[in-house]
């Protein structure tokens, strides 16, 4: 055990990155007062694949960061879990990396790499699960002509606290699909982060999160395109329950001088299932050139539609179940894109339970 | 047998200027096998008998009653309608996002049939009724009444119709948006559900080429929120030849 140093500016909440961020609520990740524990609780939950290797090793950051949690982490760990896959490898059946332990009396500070070799193909599947405290530094490198779908599961138990950043390097013609599910945990606090290298790139970052009674989730996507023809999209949906269901999505899309040819859109869908609940939205593009294909944004905020539950009841069926079906609808755009009928069946029933303990 | 009574019907809608009654006082007694249709001009409250008899929440009931074999229609929820025997064919069906046309199907069923339809019978039943209406069979994994043809919408409402089996049917401007051809396989539908089940019919609408299809057995007209003529299916004619004017001028 030892405890963070505290030699980093500690956010107040007055911040930008901070302003909406319980920061009372993170157990000291965030000033050096947590005591850190010793674990490594990412494991694979099955036996890897050909072409896949999962190591513990050493390895400078890809990029840099200016978020405190994140600059903790690398001054205190050094240690990377490197999910790596080889070039040309085609895996069809989802990698899994699951927790194998957590502990609420310490936090854990987890160094991730994902990184796949040119024109490798890959979909992996990250289940954040049980009580625990942990700050995250996930980052995934994208070689050339490579594709990756990334699926991270915000399952966790009531007092779960998770900081995490999601960085992604996108290269040459790399496809980077991202599906961010957060359902569980008291203060989930995610930065997913796109950078393309090369023109071709694409990513797609797409999300759902369901908060009720006193959970608060962030998610505060950058994209950064910094490079000419890279394309990227945007498409988050979230709902809230019951008191005190607080959620944040800030979409920072940045189209530099030098980005000619981007195509960007950004989207952001809120339901508020009770009174009480507070979604905020900030959609915020930046575009430093004119010669884009498309840059676009949107954001609502939305309740229960009485025409839709009308006539789901006038065929018989009761307001609570009529209710369940539209929140199900509602999220069922973004979580069949997960491809995996069993984990999506497992969350949609987690959604239900959500929705049935918050009295929506 | 099955009655629906409709007795002294008052209703009303809140809007910006205060509360407006609509219906004023409809009397209307349908039996299982009788198909009662009502006639009248656009604005003359066809519409708000339909929903407020389906419960729509829009609607405040300010007077008379309305029971189903004796029980109180008014006294129940939507779902609750809808389980005792009523059903409502809408005229604008609602789009629910994210819910294929197979899920919405067989949750209806099991609310209505108080348990889940076997697996296998029901995939068969559900075929069978979605040929019947020609429809392809990729509509079932659509998400309900989502980018559906206005067509497609009414084939949709009236395989409901034909599925979830109730004792009184009350079919809102069925026939509006449908060509030739949609407006007869529709009306086929209507026509083996009466058959099949001794369905009542309460059959809304503006126009009368629906009734060459679907034959009523009363014809009603409805203007300025009550029923103002009833006869035989003659009337329908009448109505076909001279128009409403005779009624809206009154």
């Amino acid at each position: 055990m030892s405890v963070l140093t505290t030699n980093y500016l500690t956010p107040t909440g007055r911040e930008e990155a901070w302003r909406f961020t319980p920061i009372k609520r993170l157990h000291g990740l965030h000033d050096g007062s947590a005591i850190v524990g010793d674990r490594n609780s990412l494991v694979t939950k099955a036996g890897l694949p050909q072409g896949a290797s999962f190591t513990r090793e050493s390895l400078a950051p890809l990029a840099v960061s200016d978020d405190v949690i994140i600059e903790r982490i690398r001054g205190e760990v050094s240690d990377v879990a490197h999910l790596s896959i080889d070039a040309n490898a085609e895996i069809k059946e989802p990698i899994f990396l699951t927790r194998s332990a957590g502990a609420l009396d310490s936090a854990e500070l987890s160094r991730v790499r994902i990184s796949l070799g040119t024109h490798a193909v890959a979909t992996v599947i990250v289940e954040n699960i049980g009580d625990t405290l942990l700050a995250e530094d996930l980052e995934i490198s994208l070689a050339a002509g490579s594709s990756l779908t990334f699926v991270t599961l915000q399952e966790f138990d009531s007092k779960s606290v998770y900081t995490a950043r999601h960085h992604a390097v996108v290269d040459k013609d790399a496809t980077f699909k991202s599906i961010t599910v957060t359902v569980g945990g008291d203060v989930v606090r995610i930065l997913p982060t796109v950078e393309f290298t090369a023109p071709g790139a694409s990513a797609e970052l797409l999300g759902v999160y369901f908060a009720t009674t006193g959970q608060f989730f962030e998610h505060r996507m950058h994209v950064d395109h910094a490079v000419p023809n890279a394309k990227s999209r945007v498409n988050f949906k979230g709902a809230l329950a019951g008191r005190d269901a607080h959620t944040v999505w800030i979409g920072d899309v940045l189209i530099r001088a030098v980005a000619e040819g981007t195509d960007t859109y950004e989207l952001n869908r809120n339901l508020l299932l009770t009174d009480g609940a507070r979604a905020d939205s900030v959609p915020n593009l930046e575009i430093e050139t004119g010669e884009i294909v498309g840059a676009g944004h949107a954001s609502t905020t939305g309740r229960f539609d009485d025409e839709q539950l009308f006539y789901l009841m006038s065929r018989g069926i009761t307001l609570e179940n009529a209710r369940r079906l539209v929140v199900r609808g509602f999220f069922n755009e973004i979580i069949t894109e997960i491809g995996n009928e069993e984990v999506q069946e497992r969350l949609m029933e987690r959604i239900d339970g959500e929705l049935e303990r918050a009295g929506a | 047998m099955s009655v629906l009574e409709i007795r002294g019907l008052q209703v009303s809608v809140d809007t910006e200027n205060g509360s407006v009654e609509i219906l004023k006082g409809v009397d209307l007694t349908i039996k299982s096998g009788e198909t009662h249709a009502i006639m009248g001009p656009n604005g003359s409250g066809k519409s708000t008998l339909a929903y407020s008899i389906a419960g729509h929440p829009k609607y405040t009931i300010t007077g008379g009653s309305v029971t189903l074999d004796g029980a109180d229609v008014l006294d129940m929820t939507v779902d609750e309608r809808a389980k005792a025997g009523l059903f409502l064919a809408m005229q604008y069906p609602v789009e629910v996002p994210g819910v294929s046309v197979s899920n919405f199907l067989r949750t209806a069923a099991t609310a209505l049939r108080g348990e889940a339809p076997k697996l296998r019978t029901w995939v068969a039943e559900v075929k069978g009724a979605m040929e019947a209406l020609n429809m392809d069979p990729s509509f079932a994994t659509r998400n309900v009444n989502e980018g559906f043809s206005g067509g497609e919408k009414k084939r949709h409402e009236i395989m409901q119709l034909e599925l979830l089996k109730p004792k009184m049917a009350i079919l809102d401007e069925t026939d509006s948006g449908l060509d030739v051809d949609a407006l007869r396989i529709v009306s086929e539908g209507v026509n083996r559900a009466k058959a099949n089940n001794d369905l009542g019919v309460l059959l809304i609408t503006h126009y009368t080429r629906i009734l060459k299809y679907i034959k009523p057995d009363f014809v009603h007209v409805f203007a300025n929120g009550k029923i103002v003529e009833e006869g035989g299916p003659d009337l329908a004619d009448k109505l076909e030849a001279n128009g409403y004017a005779d009624y809206v001028s009154k």
